[in-house]
């Protein structure tokens, strides 16, 4: 394993080297497998309700379910996420209901979040899993203090941050790799190098011959790995995480993977990328190559997949429907949560809003982004 | 009770806070062994070990996203960033992160932190050492925004502050760390947030000071006395939240209101203390709202005893609203 090697453990045909196998038991690989597939039905069916303007935005993780939940899967539960909003399946791996995350989706009065923010941008505390927000990098140095202050604390708790190749551009990923690596954080850092940061290939990102080679500049070691096997990713972060664990410090492994969906339900990934550059990592599909191996263990039928995937969407479609039956969060969450008490500034113009008489404002969230 | 100067008073606090609560921290660069630029760690290195008062690489970004993280996580970080001019490549993550983390999460997850900074000019630092560019930081809801004027406020409120469970800009007018001196009480000392003081009663014309302005204004006051005005002094403390009702109090009772504040005259924090007064007092003024600034210039090197507003113009400023 280096920065500029690719490490490989699932074949093209399912099989994988004895040496490298990190050697799951059955439970848990049927559990990394419902997991991703559950994410991907989960994508499938948000991005639909977005297109049928029942929600406003939508951001898939299409083809990089084995990038985070194979690294997710490495933490113990008490460990924490900084994540980015590609990691759909992690909130799913750590017990989050579909509930939870559908209320997000539509803002409503039981949403984790208040309502807070568009769809995707998820808090789950009961996952350590931090809230999302939309500058790029920010929760990379956000890890690497987080990793500092266990480290204070002499908590053994690891964290694991997530950003995409555009992510590496960012003043923080300079800035939390530096603070990790002088301070010995317990923190993995997952690049997910999908290819893309909305249109701009990676080549326009960086000149860098692997992302996974930055880590040198940080004197930690750099991973690169095939992000679409899960078992590959599961080992490395596996490893990297026990090396925070002992004290060792941190680690940046660079997940090889590719954005097979557009970069959000605005976007329109036709018309920047080749279709045959799609086309090469459709045949890389983590779910199928997954598939491989689990048959050759035994552990896959067509049989099975349709009984998960059909209990998955009767799951995920009664979820769907009771967000959807809920009411706004009530005028008075509009003020909440800005400080933990109110000030009088934000207590008078509550009241202000309070006291208006007549009809309010019309819905304005019809502008589809 | 013993005299003491501002940074005396800061250097008190963080010493009696973190013997207090294990959970607070300290960094930032230059923060460990040398004890800061301004010498307001002094000491705390050698009292509290390496662990809880350490050097930062030169990042401001690293420093506050540091800071988010660990606050996030549980401990109680107090970063310092060495001049409020240089805290711009950490805006991202006190505006965009530490302000909106309880607001964004649903209050899943909070930000208790404190940036503790020297703001404001006074001492020859050009544009780089001199800026007061608070109302960015008030103008971002999430943040509070504290400025004392005196030793025993510094003391009293930078502890409520690091007390406090959401992220507070502590900004330190450098130009009286050691030019103003008062008496400070020794061990518990607190000053709530949100409460203003009155500096100096008066009744002829309100003054509204902060920071490195409150001993202009109280000087431009004598001059007044001479003349024959009675001046009263009303210094916030703390600009978010704001004491507005003692302001409110004080101009309903003078009739008249000037704000001084040495950052750039338009939009400044003393532009939405004149709005307030308009908004809410209209009724009792006697005479124009005046704002006394600084200049809407960059932060001048050889000029900047013409840029600060001094006694000559909080003077002009207070006859303004005599003379309309």
């Amino acid at each position: 394993m280096s920065s500029t090697e690719l490490l490989t453990i699932i074949e093209k045909d399912g099989r994988a080297a004895k040496d490298k196998d990190p050697n799951l038991s059955d439970a848990e690989l049927k559990r990394l497998y419902a997991t991703m597939l559950a994410a991907r039905i989960m994508d499938e069916r948000a991005l639909a309700l977005q297109r049928q303007g029942r929600i406003g935005f939508y951001l898939q993780a299409l083809g990089q379910e084995a990038s985070h939940v194979g690294s997710a899967a490495a933490l113990r539960d008490s460990d924490w996420f900084f994540p980015a909003y590609r990691q759909p399946g992690i909130p799913i791996l750590r017990g989050v209901s579909f509930d939870d995350l559908a209320n997000e989706w539509y803002g409503n009065d039981v949403d984790t979040s208040k309502g807070r923010q568009m769809p995707v941008h998820y808090s789950f505390r009961s996952a350590n899993f931090v809230s999302i927000s939309s500058p790029i990098g920010t929760q990379i140095t956000q890890a690497a203090g987080a990793g500092m202050a266990a480290r204070i604390r002499g908590d053994d708790t690891v964290f694991m941050t997530y950003f995409g190749d555009g992510g590496t551009s960012s003043n923080d990923f300079h800035s939390g790799l530096n603070f990790a690596g002088v301070y010995k954080a317990p923190v993995v850092f997952v690049c997910e190098n999908n290819q893309w940061a909305i249109s701009v290939p990676l080549k326009g990102q960086t000149a860098s011959e692997t992302i996974a080679a930055k880590a040198a500049a940080y004197g930690m070691p750099g991973i690169r790995v095939d992000g679409n096997d899960v078992l590959a990713v599961y080992r490395v972060c596996k490893e990297a995480v026990e090396r925070a664990r002992k004290g060792d410090g941190p680690t940046l492994v660079e997940t090889v993977t590719y954005r097979m969906g557009s970069h959000s339900s605005s976007d329109d990934a036709a018309r920047y990328r080749d279709e045959a550059e799609w086309e090469s990592w459709k045949q890389r599909d983590p779910l199928q190559r997954f598939q491989r191996y689990l048959t050759k263990r035994g552990l896959w039928s067509q049989d099975w997949e349709d009984e998960r995937a059909a209990a998955i969407k009767e799951e995920l479609n009664a979820a769907i429907k009771r967000a959807e039956a809920r009411p706004k969060p009530p005028l008075a969450s509009l003020f909440e949560d800005v400080f933990m008490n109110p000030t009088p500034q934000l207590r008078e113009q509550q009241r202000q809003l309070e006291s208006l008489e007549g009809p309010e404002a019309d819905d304005i969230g019809e502008f589809p982004l | 009770m013993a005299q003491s100067t501002l940074i005396e008073a800061v250097t008190d606090a963080l010493r009696h806070e973190m013997r207090n609560d294990d959970r607070v921290v300290v960094f930032g660069e230059d923060v460990g062994k040398k004890g800061g630029v301004f010498g307001a760690t002094t000491g705390i290195q050698e009292e509290f070990g390496d662990q809880r008062c350490f050097d930062t690489p030169l990042s401001e970004c690293g420093i506050i996203g540091a800071a988010v993280g660990m606050a996030v996580y549980g401990i109680r970080p107090i970063a310092e960033i060495q001049f409020l001019d240089f805290i711009y490549p950490a805006f991202d993550q006190i505006v965009s992160e530490a302000a909106k983390m309880r607001y964004r999460s649903g209050g899943e997850y909070t930000c208790p932190m404190v940036i503790r900074t020297p703001y404001g000019g006074g001492i020859r630092g050009g544009h780089y050492h001199s800026q007061s560019s608070e109302a960015y930081f008030c103008h971002t809801p999430g943040l509070k925004v504290v400025i004392p004027s005196t030793p025993a406020d510094a003391k009293g409120l930078l502890i409520s502050s690091i007390r406090d469970e959401d992220p507070v800009m502590f900004l330190e007018p450098k130009r009286s760390y050691r030019s103003v001196k008062g008496e400070v009480p020794e061990g518990e000392h607190v000053v709530p947030l949100g409460k203003g003081r009155v500096v100096r009663e008066g009744t002829d014309v309100t003054v509204v000071a902060y920071g490195a302005m409150v001993p202009v204004a109280e000087k431009a006051a004598e001059a007044m006395q001479q003349q024959g005005k009675s001046v009263e002094i009303i210094d916030p403390r703390s600009l978010v939240p704001l004491d507005e009702e003692l302001i409110l109090e004080s101009v309903r009772k003078t009739g008249r209101c000037v704000s001084v504040y040495e950052a750039p005259k338009t939009c400044g924090f003393g532009a939405e203390i004149a709005a307030i007064v308009a908004e809410k007092a209209i009724g009792h003024l006697e005479g124009p709202v005046v704002r006394v600034a600084g200049f809407d210039t960059p932060f001048p090197y050889a000029l900047e005893h013409l840029y600060m507003p001094d006694v000559r113009r909080v003077v002009a400023g207070i006859e303004k609203t005599f003379n309309w």
